[in-house]
């Protein structure tokens, strides 16, 4: 279960999403983002659908690398959908004992499934196709205007580094500690969460001992070859924008613009005969915006 | 020139009890003065908490004498002004290869060093490129180093201390976590480096096995330095080593246990090939008398 966890780690292949610009991938993946969160109806989603269908074949990674880490969010996707079904006020479609399913919370529940996966899959894929090291990189280079403001943004950047570089260790390092303890009788599996929560007690004393032990390691180790800081050093792989860079950004921004039209257009168009013809039926359609097929068929009209 | 050189080198670990007062102090270092010469290939055995780590940090001037001198090529490692310069000269490869590794990708990690140098891009490529090739693993530089065996991972580490270019590296170990097969892995490629590169080795384990190349051994007990020779002086004193809690390797005892049993046989045998040549010259000049 410990080693489904994607998120952090590389899938090593070359391709051209590899090999963009850290930064250009850290736009994408921010404007991606802001970008889920705006869209009003169905067409918005399917355009970013889309677009992250086209990175993922681009990038050559194995889908089911990002479905993996699809399962440890499961839990939270769940909660998020009983919640929004059940607690949406609005126009009331079933009713289990005292609850109520609302049309109101059916779309809430649906659109929110959609813009999680999207956006997990979406930064999965940026940690997947960048290494670690270079990510940070890209941060680094992004952030560096905040060194104006003693931001120590290198150290930053070099914590964040070493965090990511550490996850899969731990993990590891984490499942050892577990066996050994299921090993001598320890109880990780049955009672509820609470009882789970207790019998985690005994596992991160260890764990912890364990990840100092390693600092205390790591950090000799750098010092011995010569690590000081951000300052005087050179860099292996700078970051400078190519050809290939700039184009991925007009892409991006081609994105960006095509799913705001494409988002905002069939409401507009949606609300454009509303004045002229049947108020009733356009009135609820404004306030629901619900899949907006109904738009759709307005065109038609 | 000597490339390391000490001086009745002293080091002391001061134990504290929970409020911080001075409990005891350990002296884990005991006045150790030897010079060790460009090119050698040296080995420091002893056993646990002889204090053969704690003098390896001392060349890489990771802990500063507590009494005495450490010259590393001729620089004082007290002077915090050559630090940087001392640990450029000699390089550190430490026991576990996980808490060394800090690049995510294999030639990453191996331009870590050089990177920290301030050396220009194209020279940093070329270096991880020479270094991932002496130790044979440039085919892997694209690889994870949570995917490499132990042993790997341990030359992956060599080679990140042999891109910063230094004229000694010193061998904390490197092979205490690793099995038999990632142990012979290691030392052939540190054995490569010697005999080709000329650089200057120390190595510090306790694996006889593994000493039995070096140029000289210095052997450590209590912080003090308690032999000192070639590989073959040292194991020709089976009952001394003994005392020291040392193993010798299965050949040098087989060898030992006949002589005790009255089979003249030369001291000090390494390898089954020269104890198989003893033997057979030994039952031919013997032989005839049956």
């Amino acid at each position: 279960m410990l080693r489904d966890i994607t998120l952090g780690q590389y899938y090593q292949t070359e391709s051209v999403i590899h090999r963009l610009d850290p930064r250009v991938k850290l736009a994408g993946t921010v404007i991606f983002i802001i970008s889920l969160f705006c869209f009003h109806n169905i067409w918005g989603y399917l355009c970013a659908a889309l677009f992250l269908f086209a990175v993922v074949k681009l990038s050559k990674v194995p889908f089911k690398f990002m479905i993996k880490g699809m399962r440890s969010i499961m839990f939270l996707l769940l909660i998020t959908v009983v919640f929004n079904l059940f607690l949406t006020p609005g126009e009331t479609v079933l009713t289990i004992w005292k609850l109520h399913i609302t049309k109101e919370g059916i779309r809430i529940a649906v659109f929110m499934v959609i813009r999680l996966t999207m956006l997990i899959i979406g930064s999965s894929l940026m940690t997947l196709t960048t290494t670690p090291n270079n990510l940070t990189d890209g941060m680094e280079k992004a952030m560096s205007p905040l060194k104006l403001f003693r931001l120590p943004v290198h150290e930053i950047a070099m914590i964040m580094s070493i965090a990511l570089r550490f996850i899969p260790i731990l993990m590891e390092e984490t499942d050892k500690i577990m066996k050994a303890q299921i090993a001598r009788g320890a109880d990780f599996e049955s009672g509820n969460i609470f009882k789970k929560a207790k019998a985690m007690v005994p596992l991160l004393v260890p764990l912890f001992i364990a990840a100092f032990r390693r600092a205390n390691d790591l950090a000799m180790a750098m010092e011995a070859r010569c690590y000081r800081g951000g300052a005087g050093r050179t860099k292996m792989k700078p970051l400078i924008y190519k050809r290939r860079d700039v184009a991925a950004y007009l892409l991006l921004f081609a994105y960006l613009a095509g799913s705001i039209v494409v988002d905002r257009v069939p409401n507009m168009i949606a609300k454009a005969p509303v004045e002229e013809q049947v108020i009733t039926t356009a009135g609820t359609l404004a306030e629901t915006d619900l899949i907006d097929l109904n738009g759709l068929d307005n065109i038609q009209d | 020139m000597s490339i390391i050189k000490t001086d009745k080198l002293v080091f002391e670990y001061i134990r504290r009890d929970e409020d911080g007062n001075v409990e005891g102090i350990t002296r884990a270092v005991d006045e150790v003065t030897l010079k060790i010469k460009q090119g050698d290939f040296i080995a420091v055995l002893g056993h646990n908490g002889s204090g053969k780590s704690t003098l390896a940090k001392h060349m890489n001037a990771i802990l500063c004498p507590t009494e005495g001198s450490i010259w590393v090529d001729g620089r004082d490692t007290k002077d915090e002004s050559e630090v940087w310069n001392i640990r450029q000269t000699a390089g550190m490869v430490f026991q576990n290869p996980d808490n060394q590794i800090i690049g995510q990708v294999v030639e990453e990690d191996v331009g870590f060093g050089p990177e920290n140098m301030g050396v220009p891009t194209a020279e940093i490529w070329q270096r991880v490129e020479e270094s991932l090739k002496a130790v044979g693993m440039y085919k892997f530089r694209k690889y994870s180093p949570n995917k490499l065996s132990g042993g790997q991972k341990q030359r992956v580490s060599i080679a990140g201390v042999l891109a910063m270019h230094p004229k000694c590296i010193v061998l904390d170990e490197p092979t205490a976590m690793l099995d038999p097969n990632g142990r012979k892995e290691v030392i052939r490629a540190v054995r490569a480096l010697n005999d080709v590169e000329n650089v200057t080795v120390i190595l510090i384990t306790h694996y006889m096995e593994e000493i039995i190349h070096a140029d000289s051994v210095f052997v450590m007990d209590k912080g003090k330095v308690a032999m000192q020779g070639t590989p073959r002086e040292i194991f020709s004193k089976v009952e001394e080593l003994k005392e020291l809690r040392l193993d010798v390797p299965q050949v040098t005892l087989l060898a030992y246990e006949l002589q005790k049993r009255g089979i003249a046989l030369p001291d000090g045998i390494l390898s089954i090939e020269e104890l198989t040549d003893e033997i057979v010259k030994y039952s031919r000049s013997h032989g005839e008398r049956r």
